[in-house]
């Protein structure tokens, strides 16, 4: 653990439980999926209760304590329960995710336990799923690039180890696909398949989709390097709280105990959301915006943050959570807060895709805040940093032609808002647009950035230093003739 | 100290502690929570029961455990050894808690706040006989090679000295000097306490008329902050809130910077931590980090001491100021300090104002920037506490609660805008929405030590702006190819307006910071520009014929081609621009 193992939390507090294995029959209370036990004495916080209703075993957690009164949170749901029917037992330990490197190529359910037949994992660790904080100044700052392949993520919005880079997407939209490519594509190891893993969390999923990942995985070879955790969507809710965390304790020990790279896809992190807010709303408690609670950005927090690099360890954590936007709009609260915590956003687009653009990358909304020092001299190459400036630039005044355009018709544009005109298709077309299959150097793409600038005349490039334009605009290349 | 009232738990729900038993909790005390002593606050006290809000995490807490009091208010330790640290939200060095815990932070981590062991060069100043009175001077030690940091007699204390030490070196606890106030005698170290939520008193308020330069040029000429005054910006992620206040931390004119993470990335203390050692201060030529404390309460922290983070950091830059220094504090983000008030207050069932938040939201707000001011202190320095906050508008809406409340208390309003930001016009300062109230008091010290024309030519560079913000209008419906050439020329400077002067890179080495007389210089050689080329449209010549001649373009580049240390280049230019549009006005003749 480079160094350090987590405090794992024993809740005895130095004192032998007396009441270990007492058992408290009957509920006082249920309301949603939250249940209420009197009469507990020495219950811990946010500890763990086994509820036994008839022959079989729900796990619960106790969230707040009143005198003897314990409110508990029942994963599997409350359905069936009768304020008779239960027998309640405290665990004495908070929930727990038993590590060690045979996760990898297994499939487990939300809550961590392995759904695939192939038997118990046996543990060299057992963390909390809760994990703890990072300190800050243990942070080690993300800087090294990660080829993904992808034109609009490595040249506009590029992906760095350990940064967490969400996509927001809508219904209908192909970030699966998008997901999909990037773990096929990504160069996220220096020494190449050696010591990267996958850890796939899927929150309220349909079956089909978390199959597709399943099948995708399998024919890209990289099967037996992931680790799944699947809270469907005829799953029980409350798990779906967990189902994240228990991902990112998997993710810890195999960066942090195994020097691993690891890549996180968490998707759907609206269904997450929703979960939380029905739970809040069982609880009674005052919610902020949409109904969702007041602390859903520090729980959303709790887990973007759990990303990153520590001083000491090889390993790394890097996110990319999947978040489908509420009618598409990206200031709804999950977008919104997401996007408050994460290292920057690729936003995917309905009207793009509808003009048959894969991958549809909005690219003006989209960004990524941990690009400027990863990319450059040194890192990808000299003149990205402007041309990627220049592109978004170039492609916002796109956006305001093209909004004249509708006004007085393309003919009646001046000759260089024609121009834009043609950059802006031959730049979607061209540069955001790409096969499912084809995997751009970060060479290609650049260049192709210069190949569609090109389309403009020098002085309408502002963002970008004479030299670099006389070393690389000037050059003519061949291919160039394509536009 | 040793108070011995104690109460037990009854009741947890997430940071909100109900205890019962004894009931001698004073309000605002600070309270050791649990067998593993988890410090708290109480934040109510009523008949039957006390309620208390821990600043760790509070799993594994039992019904039954002990609470125990301090008998005094949540404070923080001042002294040396501050500059050049990370805190906590409660003053606990993370440094320090790396070395306990590792990579992660775990509870129940009880340490000094400040380095005890260490040794500090203190140099006495007074002896005794002497009579001192609170605030005055008693040494001083050199805390960093940017800092000299005065020990001062805590507030509240006077007396005649009895006894003083000699200089030397000592560790912070070392009694320095004895006071004698009638029969009580005060033992004075070098270090002080106070209650962080209690402002520190000083002489009196002096008047707001020395700007911050922070060389960042819309804020310095457009929009400008004066030293201790309290500015805000807000704006939807990704807008470049943080970007602004690390810019502002880096090349603000004060003496002492604290940045306060509050609920926000680790990575952005992380990044701070590595940039600020090797960054050199353009005044003292010392590294930032020697002028810099760093407070980190991020988003994954406990909640409740992210609301005690903004109290530890202006309490901190109060102790500063009390020393005369200019002190300048970044709050990012007040929002999630805001929304920590909320978390807290649902927990407690309180009766919610808007969005949920606390009907006190206006009154903490307005107590926070409150705080702000440029003081004459009690030693016969000035000083000044400078406040800056990040507000997050949730869903980037100014109208919401925690802006519209932090607009009523705060005279800058730097409003970053969605829309620049995705056309990356960075620092995305709108100018039509972004106001200053501190321009009239600052144009004095403008012209003086600017330029006596600065305030005039801000004023045309502000009128083209808005010029163009009308003819953009029109534009939208028909293109600008029918506008008439002089409203051509506005919008060709005001572009230059935009990219040459407003848009500023932070990444670039020279761009990154701008003297105000370069400032000045860069307007100047705009409006020259804008008035020749308009003579020569008057003349009939149309502006693409200018255009073409590229001294928008050469303006424009300014920022890169002339750097901050040879300003006499400006003259060059001009010549240069001047000579071009001579020309052009010849051949047209
Ligand atoms: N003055 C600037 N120069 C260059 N880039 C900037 C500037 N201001 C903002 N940016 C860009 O915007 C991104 C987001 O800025 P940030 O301050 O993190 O936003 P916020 O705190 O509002 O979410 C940064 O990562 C950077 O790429
Ligand atoms: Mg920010």
């Amino acid at each position: 653990m480079c160094g350090v193992v987590p405090q794992v939390l024993v809740f005895t507090s130095g004192r032998i439980r007396k009441t270990m294995n007492v058992e408290y029959m009957g509920l006082k209370e249920i309301s949603g999926p939250l249940v209420v036990i009197d009469g507990v004495k020495d219950a811990s916080y946010e500890e763990m209760v086994e509820i036994t209703v008839g022959k079989n075993k729900r796990l619960g957690q106790i969230i707040k304590i009143d005198g003897e009164l314990c409110v508990v949170q029942v994963f599997e749901g409350t359905r069936g329960i009768s304020l008779e029917n239960t027998r309640s037992k405290l665990l004495g330990k908070p929930l727990k995710m038993p590590l060690s490197k045979e996760l990898l190529g297994r499939v487990m359910d939300g809550i961590g336990r392995p759904v695939d037949e192939l038997g118990e994992i046996y543990p060299e660790k057992s963390w909390d799923i809760n994990g703890e904080p990072i300190n800050p100044v243990m942070r080690e700052y993300p800087r090294n690039f990660i080829q993904t392949g992808i034109s609009s993520i490595d040249g506009l919005t590029t992906l760095i180890r350990g940064q967490k880079l969400p996509v927001f997407s809508g219904s209908g939209l192909p970030h699966n696909q998008l997901a999909v490519q990037i773990v096929r594509q990504a160069k996220i190891s220096d020494t190449e398949n050696e010591n990267f893993a996958v850890v796939f969390a899927a929150m309220g999923v349909k079956h089909d989709v978390a199959e597709y990942f399943r099948q995708s995985f399998q024919k890209s070879g990289v099967l037996d390097r992931v680790v799944m955790f699947l809270n469907l969507a005829n799953d029980p809710v409350v798990e779906r709280i967990v189902t994240p965390r228990c991902a990112l304790t998997a993710a810890e020990y195999l960066a942090y105990e195994k020097n691993m790279h690891v890549l996180v896809i968490m998707t759907d992190m609206t269904s997450y959301a929703e979960a939380l807010r029905e739970i809040s709303s069982s609880k009674g408690e005052i919610p902020s915006r949409k109904g969702y609670p007041g602390y859903l950005y520090s729980d959303l927090a709790s887990l973007y943050e759990r990303a990153g690099m520590v001083k000491g360890c090889k390993g790394s954590i890097t996110q990319i959570p999947i978040l489908t936007m509420p009618n598409d709009d990206i200031t709804h609260p999950i977008p919104d807060l997401t996007g408050y915590i994460t290292e920057g956003q690729i936003v995917l687009d309905k009207n793009l895709s509808q003009k048959g653009i894969y991958p549809p990358v909005s690219i003006l909304p989209s960004l990524s805040r941990l690009m400027k020092d990863g990319i450059g001299e040194g890192y990808t190459r000299a003149d990205h940093p402007q041309v990627a400036n220049q592109l978004f630039a170039s492609y916002a005044k796109v956006q305001e032609v093209r909004a004249l355009a509708s006004v007085i018709g393309e003919e009646e544009l001046s000759e260089i808002d024609k121009l834009y005109m043609k950059f802006g298709r031959k730049f979607e077309e061209n540069f955001i647009s790409q096969d499912f299959r084809e995997n751009r150097s970060i060479e290609e793409t650049l260049d192709l950035g210069w190949t569609l600038l090109r389309l403009l005349p020098k002085e309408e490039l502002d963002r970008i230093s004479p030299d670099t334009i006389a070393k690389y605009y000037d050059i003519s290349e061949s291919g160039a003739g394509d536009f | 100290m040793e108070n011995t009232s104690q109460g037990t738990i009854f009741g947890i729900n997430g940071p909100v502690i109900k205890v019962r038993g004894k009931h001698a909790f004073q309000m605002l005390e600070m309270v050791l929570v649990g067998h593993d002593r988890l410090i708290g606050e109480v934040i109510r006290v009523l008949e039957t029961e006390t309620i208390v809000q821990v600043y760790e995490n509070t799993t594994g807490l039992k019904p039954g455990e002990p609470v125990i009091s301090t008998g005094k208010p949540l404070t923080v330790k001042l002294g040396p050894g501050i500059i050049g640290n990370v805190f906590d939200g409660i003053e606990r060095p993370l440094a320090q808690v790396a070395k306990n815990t590792g990579i992660f932070i775990t509870r129940g981590n009880v340490m000094d706040n400040l380095d005890r062991e260490k040794l500090w060069d203190v140099r006495i100043l007074v002896k005794p006989g002497d009579y001192v009175t609170q605030g005055k001077v008693l040494a001083e030690v050199k805390e960093t090679e940017s800092v000299n940091h005065k020990i001062m007699v805590p507030p509240n204390v006077k007396g005649e000295i009895i006894e003083a030490a000699s200089d030397g070196l000592y560790n912070i606890d070392k009694i320095i000097v004895k006071v004698r106030d009638g029969k009580q005698v005060h033992n004075l170290t070098l270090v002080q306490e106070w209650p962080v939520r209690e402002p520190r008193p000083y002489y009196h308020r002096l008047p707001l008329d020395i700007p911050l330069i922070t060389g960042q040029r819309v804020i310095d000429t457009l929009f400008p902050m004066a030293k201790g005054g309290a500015a805000a910006i807000p704006g939807g992620f990704g807008t470049g809130k943080t970007l602004t206040q690390h810019q502002l931390a880096k090349w603000a004119n004060a003496d002492i910077i604290v940045y306060v993470g509050c609920g926000e990335r680790g990575n952005e203390i992380t990044e701070v931590l590595e940039d600020f050692p090797k960054l050199i201060d353009p005044r003292s030529g010392r590294p930032l980090m020697e002028r810099t404390v760093l407070i980190g309460n991020t988003s994954n922290m406990p909640v409740a001491a992210r609301e005690a983070s903004i109290y530890t950091g202006i309490t901190l830059a109060e102790y500063y100021r009390d020393m005369g220094y200019d002190v300048a504090i970044m709050a990012d983000s007040t929002s999630r300090w805001a929304e920590a008030l909320r978390e807290i207050s649902g927990r407690l069932e309180e009766m919610p104002a808007e969005e949920g938040f606390p009907a006190y939201l206006p009154s903490r707000l307005s107590e926070f920037y409150e705080r702000a001011g440029r003081v004459e202190t009690f030693n016969g320095t000035e000083g000044s506490v400078s406040i800056i906050g990040a507000v997050s508008p949730q869903g980037g809406d100014f109208s919401e609660p925690v802006t519209q409340n932090t607009k009523r208390f705060t005279r800058c309003f730097w409003a970053l805008d969605k829309a620049l930001a995705y056309t990356r016009h960075y620092p995305a300062i709108n100018w039509i929405n972004s106001y200053s109230e501190y321009n009239d008091d600052l144009s004095d010290w403008y012209s003086k030590n600017a330029h006596v024309e600065f305030t005039d030519k801000k004023k045309e560079i502000s009128r083209i702006l808005q010029e163009e913000g009308k003819l953009l209008d029109i534009v939208k419906l028909i293109g600008s190819d029918i506008l008439p050439d002089e409203q051509k020329l506005v919008l060709e400077t005001a572009k230059v307006i935009r990219q040459g002067f407003l848009q500023q890179n932070a990444y670039h080495e020279q761009d990154t910071y701008v003297p105000v007389k370069k400032q000045y210089l860069m307007m100047d050689s705009i409006l020259r520009l804008y008035e020749k080329a308009m003579m020569l449209v008057n003349l009939g010549i149309p502006v693409s014929v200018i255009r073409r001649s590229g001294v928008f373009d050469e303006v424009i580049r300014i920022k890169y081609n002339i750097s901050n240390d040879d300003l006499g280049a400006f003259d060059e230019l001009n010549r240069r621009l001047e000579k071009t549009l001579e020309e052009i006005e010849a051949e047209y003749k």
